[in-house]
């Protein structure tokens, strides 16, 4: 009984008992990057794909492709943390007020 | 053939637990419940379960564990008393709210503070309204029975919610009485195998349990309990007419003794039943038509029920073992006066708190409270609704 798909108008009888999910990896479904107050921005004419951002990430916000370069920030997950705009050497992740 | 025995209420459950043959129990001692996972643990030790006992480290910890096994798909019990239970409580509402059948004897004992190891009820009161089924046992035979039946009523589909069996602290833990086992196959038949439908270490169904709940869907799943809960009434009941046929020992919701005809009626639970039966029998043979309404199970509370059994009484005598601190009444006599009001039912009724830390209660104060309503029912005059038995106070 794997992917119930529910939603905030589902009536209390198709939810299931206490909550439990029956699907792997559904976290992804949870976006969580609006409490952001700060917003970290991908300035990629200065990125040297140095690849120390993406490892420091607390969440999976900084997509890598199959060529192993970053790609722009997911902001569906981004908190505004700032700590790949303090790694970063290059100045390529400035932090800005939302 | 039954087995007659003479155990203690803390040997009968532990008894009834090594014939229930848990996958886990995780348990802490604490007085007066230490023998139940003491006597438990020497099971363990010879073998005569296949049980993974846990030794945690803290009461919170053995909800914990329960938890944790349930969720993973295994039979997991405790037993605690007292602060053990407040020290679980947070884990209390978890283990319900995940909807994790999980079953524990609880001898009841006092709150602290001040300290105090003895009897009363304020330790189960405190788990009342957290999603727990709670059957009360008036002696070793009610608490090894009541246990039998736990896991048919918790782990059934429309129910899904865990279960507490209580008794009395010392005085029904710890007094060896007359009882009749029942024996270990028949038990085991009876207890069945627990089979849940979604559980964690099923590779096949990656699941995840207890995920964030926000405005969108918690009030929804606290419905849900709550229709568990209702639920819960009539598996009780179908289970405890198997339990009859296996052993011929009837259950209900609540015992009715001598209140068919009876003019005033004391509702009390645990081991004061007993002492009641005594005074209600001794008032009988005196022609007074005294009756006693004893509380099986208190959650969910049969409200309907017992306005039905008291509707031809003259006066009713609510008998609380915990002070409910709330200046209207027992937490028993809220109930039961709720559920008076709500089913149309006006009759004088009285709350009594008693027993409070271990005090004696002896036939000569449950005397006394017919004896106060024989007097209401005669001139339907209350004075005082809240009232105290066996208080040593200044003005009385």
């Amino acid at each position: 009984m794997s992917k119930v798909k529910i939603n905030k108008d589902t009536p209390c009888e198709k939810l299931t008992q206490g909550g439990t999910i029956y699907d792997a990896g559904n976290s992804v479904n949870f976006k969580t990057g609006d409490w952001r107050s700060a917003c970290p921005i991908f300035l990629s004419e200065k990125c040297k794909q140095c690849g120390l951002c993406f490892p420091v990430c607390p969440d999976n916000a900084i997509p890598v492709g199959k060529d192993g370069n970053r790609r722009d920030f997911d902001y569906d997950f981004c908190k505004g943390c700032g700590v790949c705009a303090k790694v970063c050497p290059f100045g390529a992740i400035e932090m800005k007020q939302e | 053939m039954s087995i007659r025995e003479r155990l203690s209420g803390n040997e009968a459950s532990a008894i009834a637990m090594k014939q229930i043959n848990p996958d886990v129990v995780a348990a802490f001692p604490i007085t007066p419940s230490t023998e139940i996972p003491q006597y438990f643990s020497t099971f363990v030790s010879n073998g005569t379960v296949n049980t993974e006992f846990i030794a945690v480290e803290s009461e919170h910890s053995a909800m914990s564990a329960c938890i944790g096994a349930e969720a993973a798909g295994s039979r997991a019990m405790t037993a605690t008393s007292s602060n053990g239970l407040a020290l679980m409580w947070e884990m209390i509402h978890i283990a319900s709210s995940l909807r994790l059948p999980i079953v524990m004897p609880l001898v009841n004992r006092a709150i602290s503070g001040p300290l105090n190891i003895h009897n009363d009820h304020s330790d189960a009161m405190g788990i009342r309204d957290s999603g727990w089924i709670m059957l009360f046992s008036e002696n070793n035979q009610e608490a090894y029975d009541n246990l039998i039946m736990a896991h048919r009523i918790a782990e059934h589909k429309d129910v899904m919610l865990p279960l507490t069996v209580c008794q009395d602290g010392f005085i029904t833990s710890h007094s060896i009485e007359n009882i009749e086992l029942i024996e270990d196959d028949k038990v085991k038949q009876f207890v069945g195998t627990y089979n849940p439908e979604h559980y964690l270490l099923n590779a096949k169904e990656p699941i995840a349990v207890g995920p964030m709940d926000l405005q969108a869907y918690l009030f929804e799943h606290k419905a849900q309990e709550a229709d568990a809960m209702r639920n819960a009434k009539k598996v009780i009941l179908d289970v405890a007419k198997d339990f009859e046929k296996l052993t011929g020992r009837k259950y209900s919701l609540f015992e009715e003794y001598k209140l068919d005809d009876a003019d005033i009626a004391i509702v009390c639970m645990n081991s004061t039943a007993g002492t009641t039966k005594d005074v209600v029998d001794n008032l009988r043979n005196q022609g007074i038509k005294a009756g006693l309404l004893k509380i099986r199970v208190f959650r969910p509370f049969p409200a309907e029920e017992i306005a039905k059994a008291l509707e031809n009484c003259k006066a009713v005598a609510v008998l609380d073992k915990a002070e409910g601190l709330n200046a209207c009444g027992g937490p028993l006599f809220t109930d039961v006066t709720s559920g008076m009001y709500v089913n149309n039912l006006n009759i004088p009724t009285i709350s009594y708190i008693y027993g409070i830390g271990g005090r004696d209660v002896t036939t000569k104060h449950i005397e006394s409270v017919y004896k106060d309503l024989i007097e209401i029912s005669n001139t339907s005059k209350v004075n005082n609704p809240y009232r105290y038995l066996g208080l040593r106070r200044g003005d009385k």
